[in-house]
């Protein structure tokens, strides 16, 4: 009776021990891979208080690293967001020939180990490489230097923008634009007033992961940038020099900075997350209303 | 404006949509253009837009080239059949779209704008919605207000796409009688893309059948119903009977079953196509015809009864081997037939297809019981 009483309020594969098993489980392992991790970056940095924090993180090369770090992101970003955009919009808009294997193309920088990514630029671009010995002749130097590290990090985060777009805009077709276009409005306006609106969240999504990778890369700078403190030195390599100077304190006062932007744009990821389903629901109720 | 549509053709990679189409649009008339799925009616009416260019041909408006003049310069009203309303903005944006998109010398004042918008709300009779958004209307709603915006700029040119294809039977016939209302109001040079053959013939001043790229037959609806040029034609537009055979001394036999057909030379194979409303059922075989076929199904609904028949000795064309009759309700009360019983088939008025003609010829047996007799159309 128990079993038939029990069997009625329970679905397939609600198993009371599986469920809480499961649970259990992925409590564990995000326990000890990510959160324990992440509050012993905070707690090392702070080991020695918020004076010591500051004096590490005020210290002149740390600072440049800083600076650096959120140039390099500021570039990298707005390319980003031009030609994920661009590109989503040619690949979803036009039909041509090695339109397919264009979108693959795209998740190369993902395919792809950052470190090989960063070797590849130092050989055509450096000053034995194809482009650079060439460029060295006019005196320009594009690797172990910041032009270098902006080009690897925009390589390695090029996907970001386009990956979010391209699925959206599939969806959305392109009627909403064909309709503008016989009503008269130009291309800009068409994609101010039209397109923009409508991949608006996408694209901050988008720009938020760049942003969040672009600061964090690691690999492919650290092949580019020669690690010159003061010069090349972006934060993630600067969290590296440090611990191998045996600076413990130091390199994890830096890599809470890191790791503050990281919670952050987790913060941005969901509350933009929110938004677009608040809408969502929103404009479904008021439907079914 | 006219529209005259000369020599287009169409390929999409190895498909041809379109096959050296003429066509000629008459000036203020609702035209439909009818086709199954893949005919070519769509890319037709998105090349008379300007939404896709052909491989060859001419399109003119009132006689002037327009081939190469880009959409955004046509000056068309385009509804799409998803209606494409612009979902991040409001209907009263919505409407307002074109003629805020208008170059700033010729757009009006921004409370003219206001004011047309509010007429054009008033007109498709939803003021109260005015700052919804599309994903808060019904499908109705939006294909009103998809009207609304297309004819904002008061184009010459109303084309439209499915118009009705997503919406349900009864706001189907609604806005149905209200677009046609809307085009003698305004009298506008309208095209709209359908299947439903229906809604073509109920519709429109003027039919186009498409078939693989090529215009099947253009004529005024009843026209188009009576005198089906082709094979097409017939069996696109309605539902038709169809008895296959060889003719032998002026009659059309197949296994047990034949039709007498006064005054043809022709010898050979032959099909005989019938209207339901052609065709009477009779309880014995009459003088020139024998065609014996069992009940399948009857159905009551509509206008009339409709009877649903399985030939008894022989075979119809098509796939399900049915015959449908339409017989009045009063016939129905009279005859009683049930699932089962056993009925001849008496056709009034056929059209033969030999393989010789492309066209059919039309046989009356009704008019003359004594002197039936081939009268050629055309």
């Amino acid at each position: 009776m128990n079993a038939s009483q029990s069997s009625r309020h329970r679905r397939v594969g609600d198993t009371p021990v599986i469920k809480w098993l499961l649970i259990g489980i992925a409590v564990a392992v995000a326990l000890a891979l990510l959160i324990v991790p992440l509050l012993v970056i905070f707690v090392e940095a702070l080991g020695a208080g918020w004076g010591t924090l500051a004096d590490n993180l005020t210290d002149q090369y740390t600072l440049h690293a800083i600076g650096l770090t959120l140039f390099v992101a500021a570039l990298t970003v707005p390319l980003n967001l031009v030609f994920g955009t661009a590109l989503a919009w040619l690949v979803t808009r036009f039909r041509f020939p090695g339109r397919k294997l264009l979108i693959t193309l795209i998740d190369i920088p993902f395919a792809v180990s950052p470190v090989v990514a960063g070797l590849l630029y130092l050989l055509l671009y450096g000053r034995n490489g194809w482009v650079g010995s060439w460029l060295a002749d006019y005196d320009m130097q594009l690797m172990f230097s910041w032009p270098g590290i902006v080009m690897v990090t925009v390589f390695v985060t090029c996907p970001f923008v386009a990956r979010e777009l391209i699925p959206l805009m599939q969806q959305q077709g392109s009627e909403e634009e064909e309709a503008g276009v016989v009503l008269g409005a130009s291309g800009w306006r068409i994609f101010r007033t039209i397109t923009l609106p409508n991949i608006k969240w996408a694209l901050i999504y988008g720009v938020v992961l760049t942003n969040a990778r672009a600061v964090g890369e690691f690999g492919a700078v650290s092949v580019v940038s020669g690690n010159i403190r003061g010069q090349t030195n972006t934060l993630p390599l600067h969290v590296e020099l440090l611990y191998q100077d045996y600076n413990i304190v130091g390199a994890f006062a830096s890599a809470s900075l890191l790791a503050g932007i990281a919670v952050f744009t987790l913060a941005v990821k969901g509350f933009v997350e929110w938004r677009q389903t608040r809408t969502l629901n929103r404009l479904q109720t008021e439907e079914t209303a | 404006m006219t529209i005259t549509v000369d020599g287009i053709s169409k390929r999409f990679g190895k498909f041809q949509a379109l096959n050296n189409v003429s066509l000629d649009i008459p000036e203020g008339k609702l035209t439909a253009l009818l086709g199954p799925s893949g005919s070519g009616k769509t890319t037709l009416l998105r090349i008379i837009a300007g939404l896709e260019s052909a491989d060859s041909g001419q399109i003119a408006f009132s006689g002037q080239d327009v081939t190469k003049l880009h959409v955004r310069d046509r000056n068309i009203g385009f509804v799409f059949q998803h209606y494409a309303l612009f979902r991040h903005m409001t209907v009263a944006q919505n409407i307002a779209f074109g003629l805020d998109s208008l170059p700033r010398k010729q757009r009006p004042p921004k409370a003219e704008i206001q004011k047309r918008v509010n007429e054009l709300l008033e007109m498709i009779q939803l003021p109260h919605l005015a700052n919804r958004f599309p994903a808060q209307l019904s499908g109705g709603q939006k294909q009103r207000v998809a009207l609304a915006r297309s004819i904002a700029t008061r184009p010459k040119i109303l084309l439209l796409d499915e118009p009705f294809g997503a919406l349900d039977a009864k706001v189907r016939k609604d806005l149905r009688r209200w677009l046609r209302n809307l085009h003698d109001e305004f009298h506008f040079t309208s095209i709209f893309v359908t299947h439903d053959q229906e809604e073509a013939l109920e519709l429109s001043d003027q039919v186009v059948v498409m078939s693989q790229g090529n215009v099947e037959q253009v004529n005024e609806p009843t026209e188009l119903y009576a005198r089906p040029d082709s094979r097409f034609v017939f069996d696109f537009l309605g539902q038709v009977n169809v008895l296959s055979g060889e003719v032998q001394h002026s009659r059309l036999n197949q296994g047990n079953a034949w039709v007498t057909v006064p005054g043809i030379e022709h010898q050979g194979n032959a099909q005989l196509y019938l209207r339901p409303h052609e065709v009477r059922l009779a309880t014995a075989p009459v003088a020139h015809a024998n065609l014996p076929l069992r009940i399948e199904a009857v159905s009551l609904i509509g206008s009339e009864v409709r009877v649903e028949l399985r030939p008894e000795g022989w075979a119809s064309e098509g796939s399900d081997n049915i015959w449908e009759v339409g017989i009045s309700h009063a016939e129905f009360n009279q005859q009683r037939p049930t699932r089962g019983d056993l009925r001849y088939a008496v056709p009034e008025i056929g059209h033969l297809f030999t393989d010789k003609d492309t066209q059919p010829a039309t046989v009356n047996w009704a008019e003359a019981e004594s002197l039936p007799r081939v009268r050629l159309i055309n």
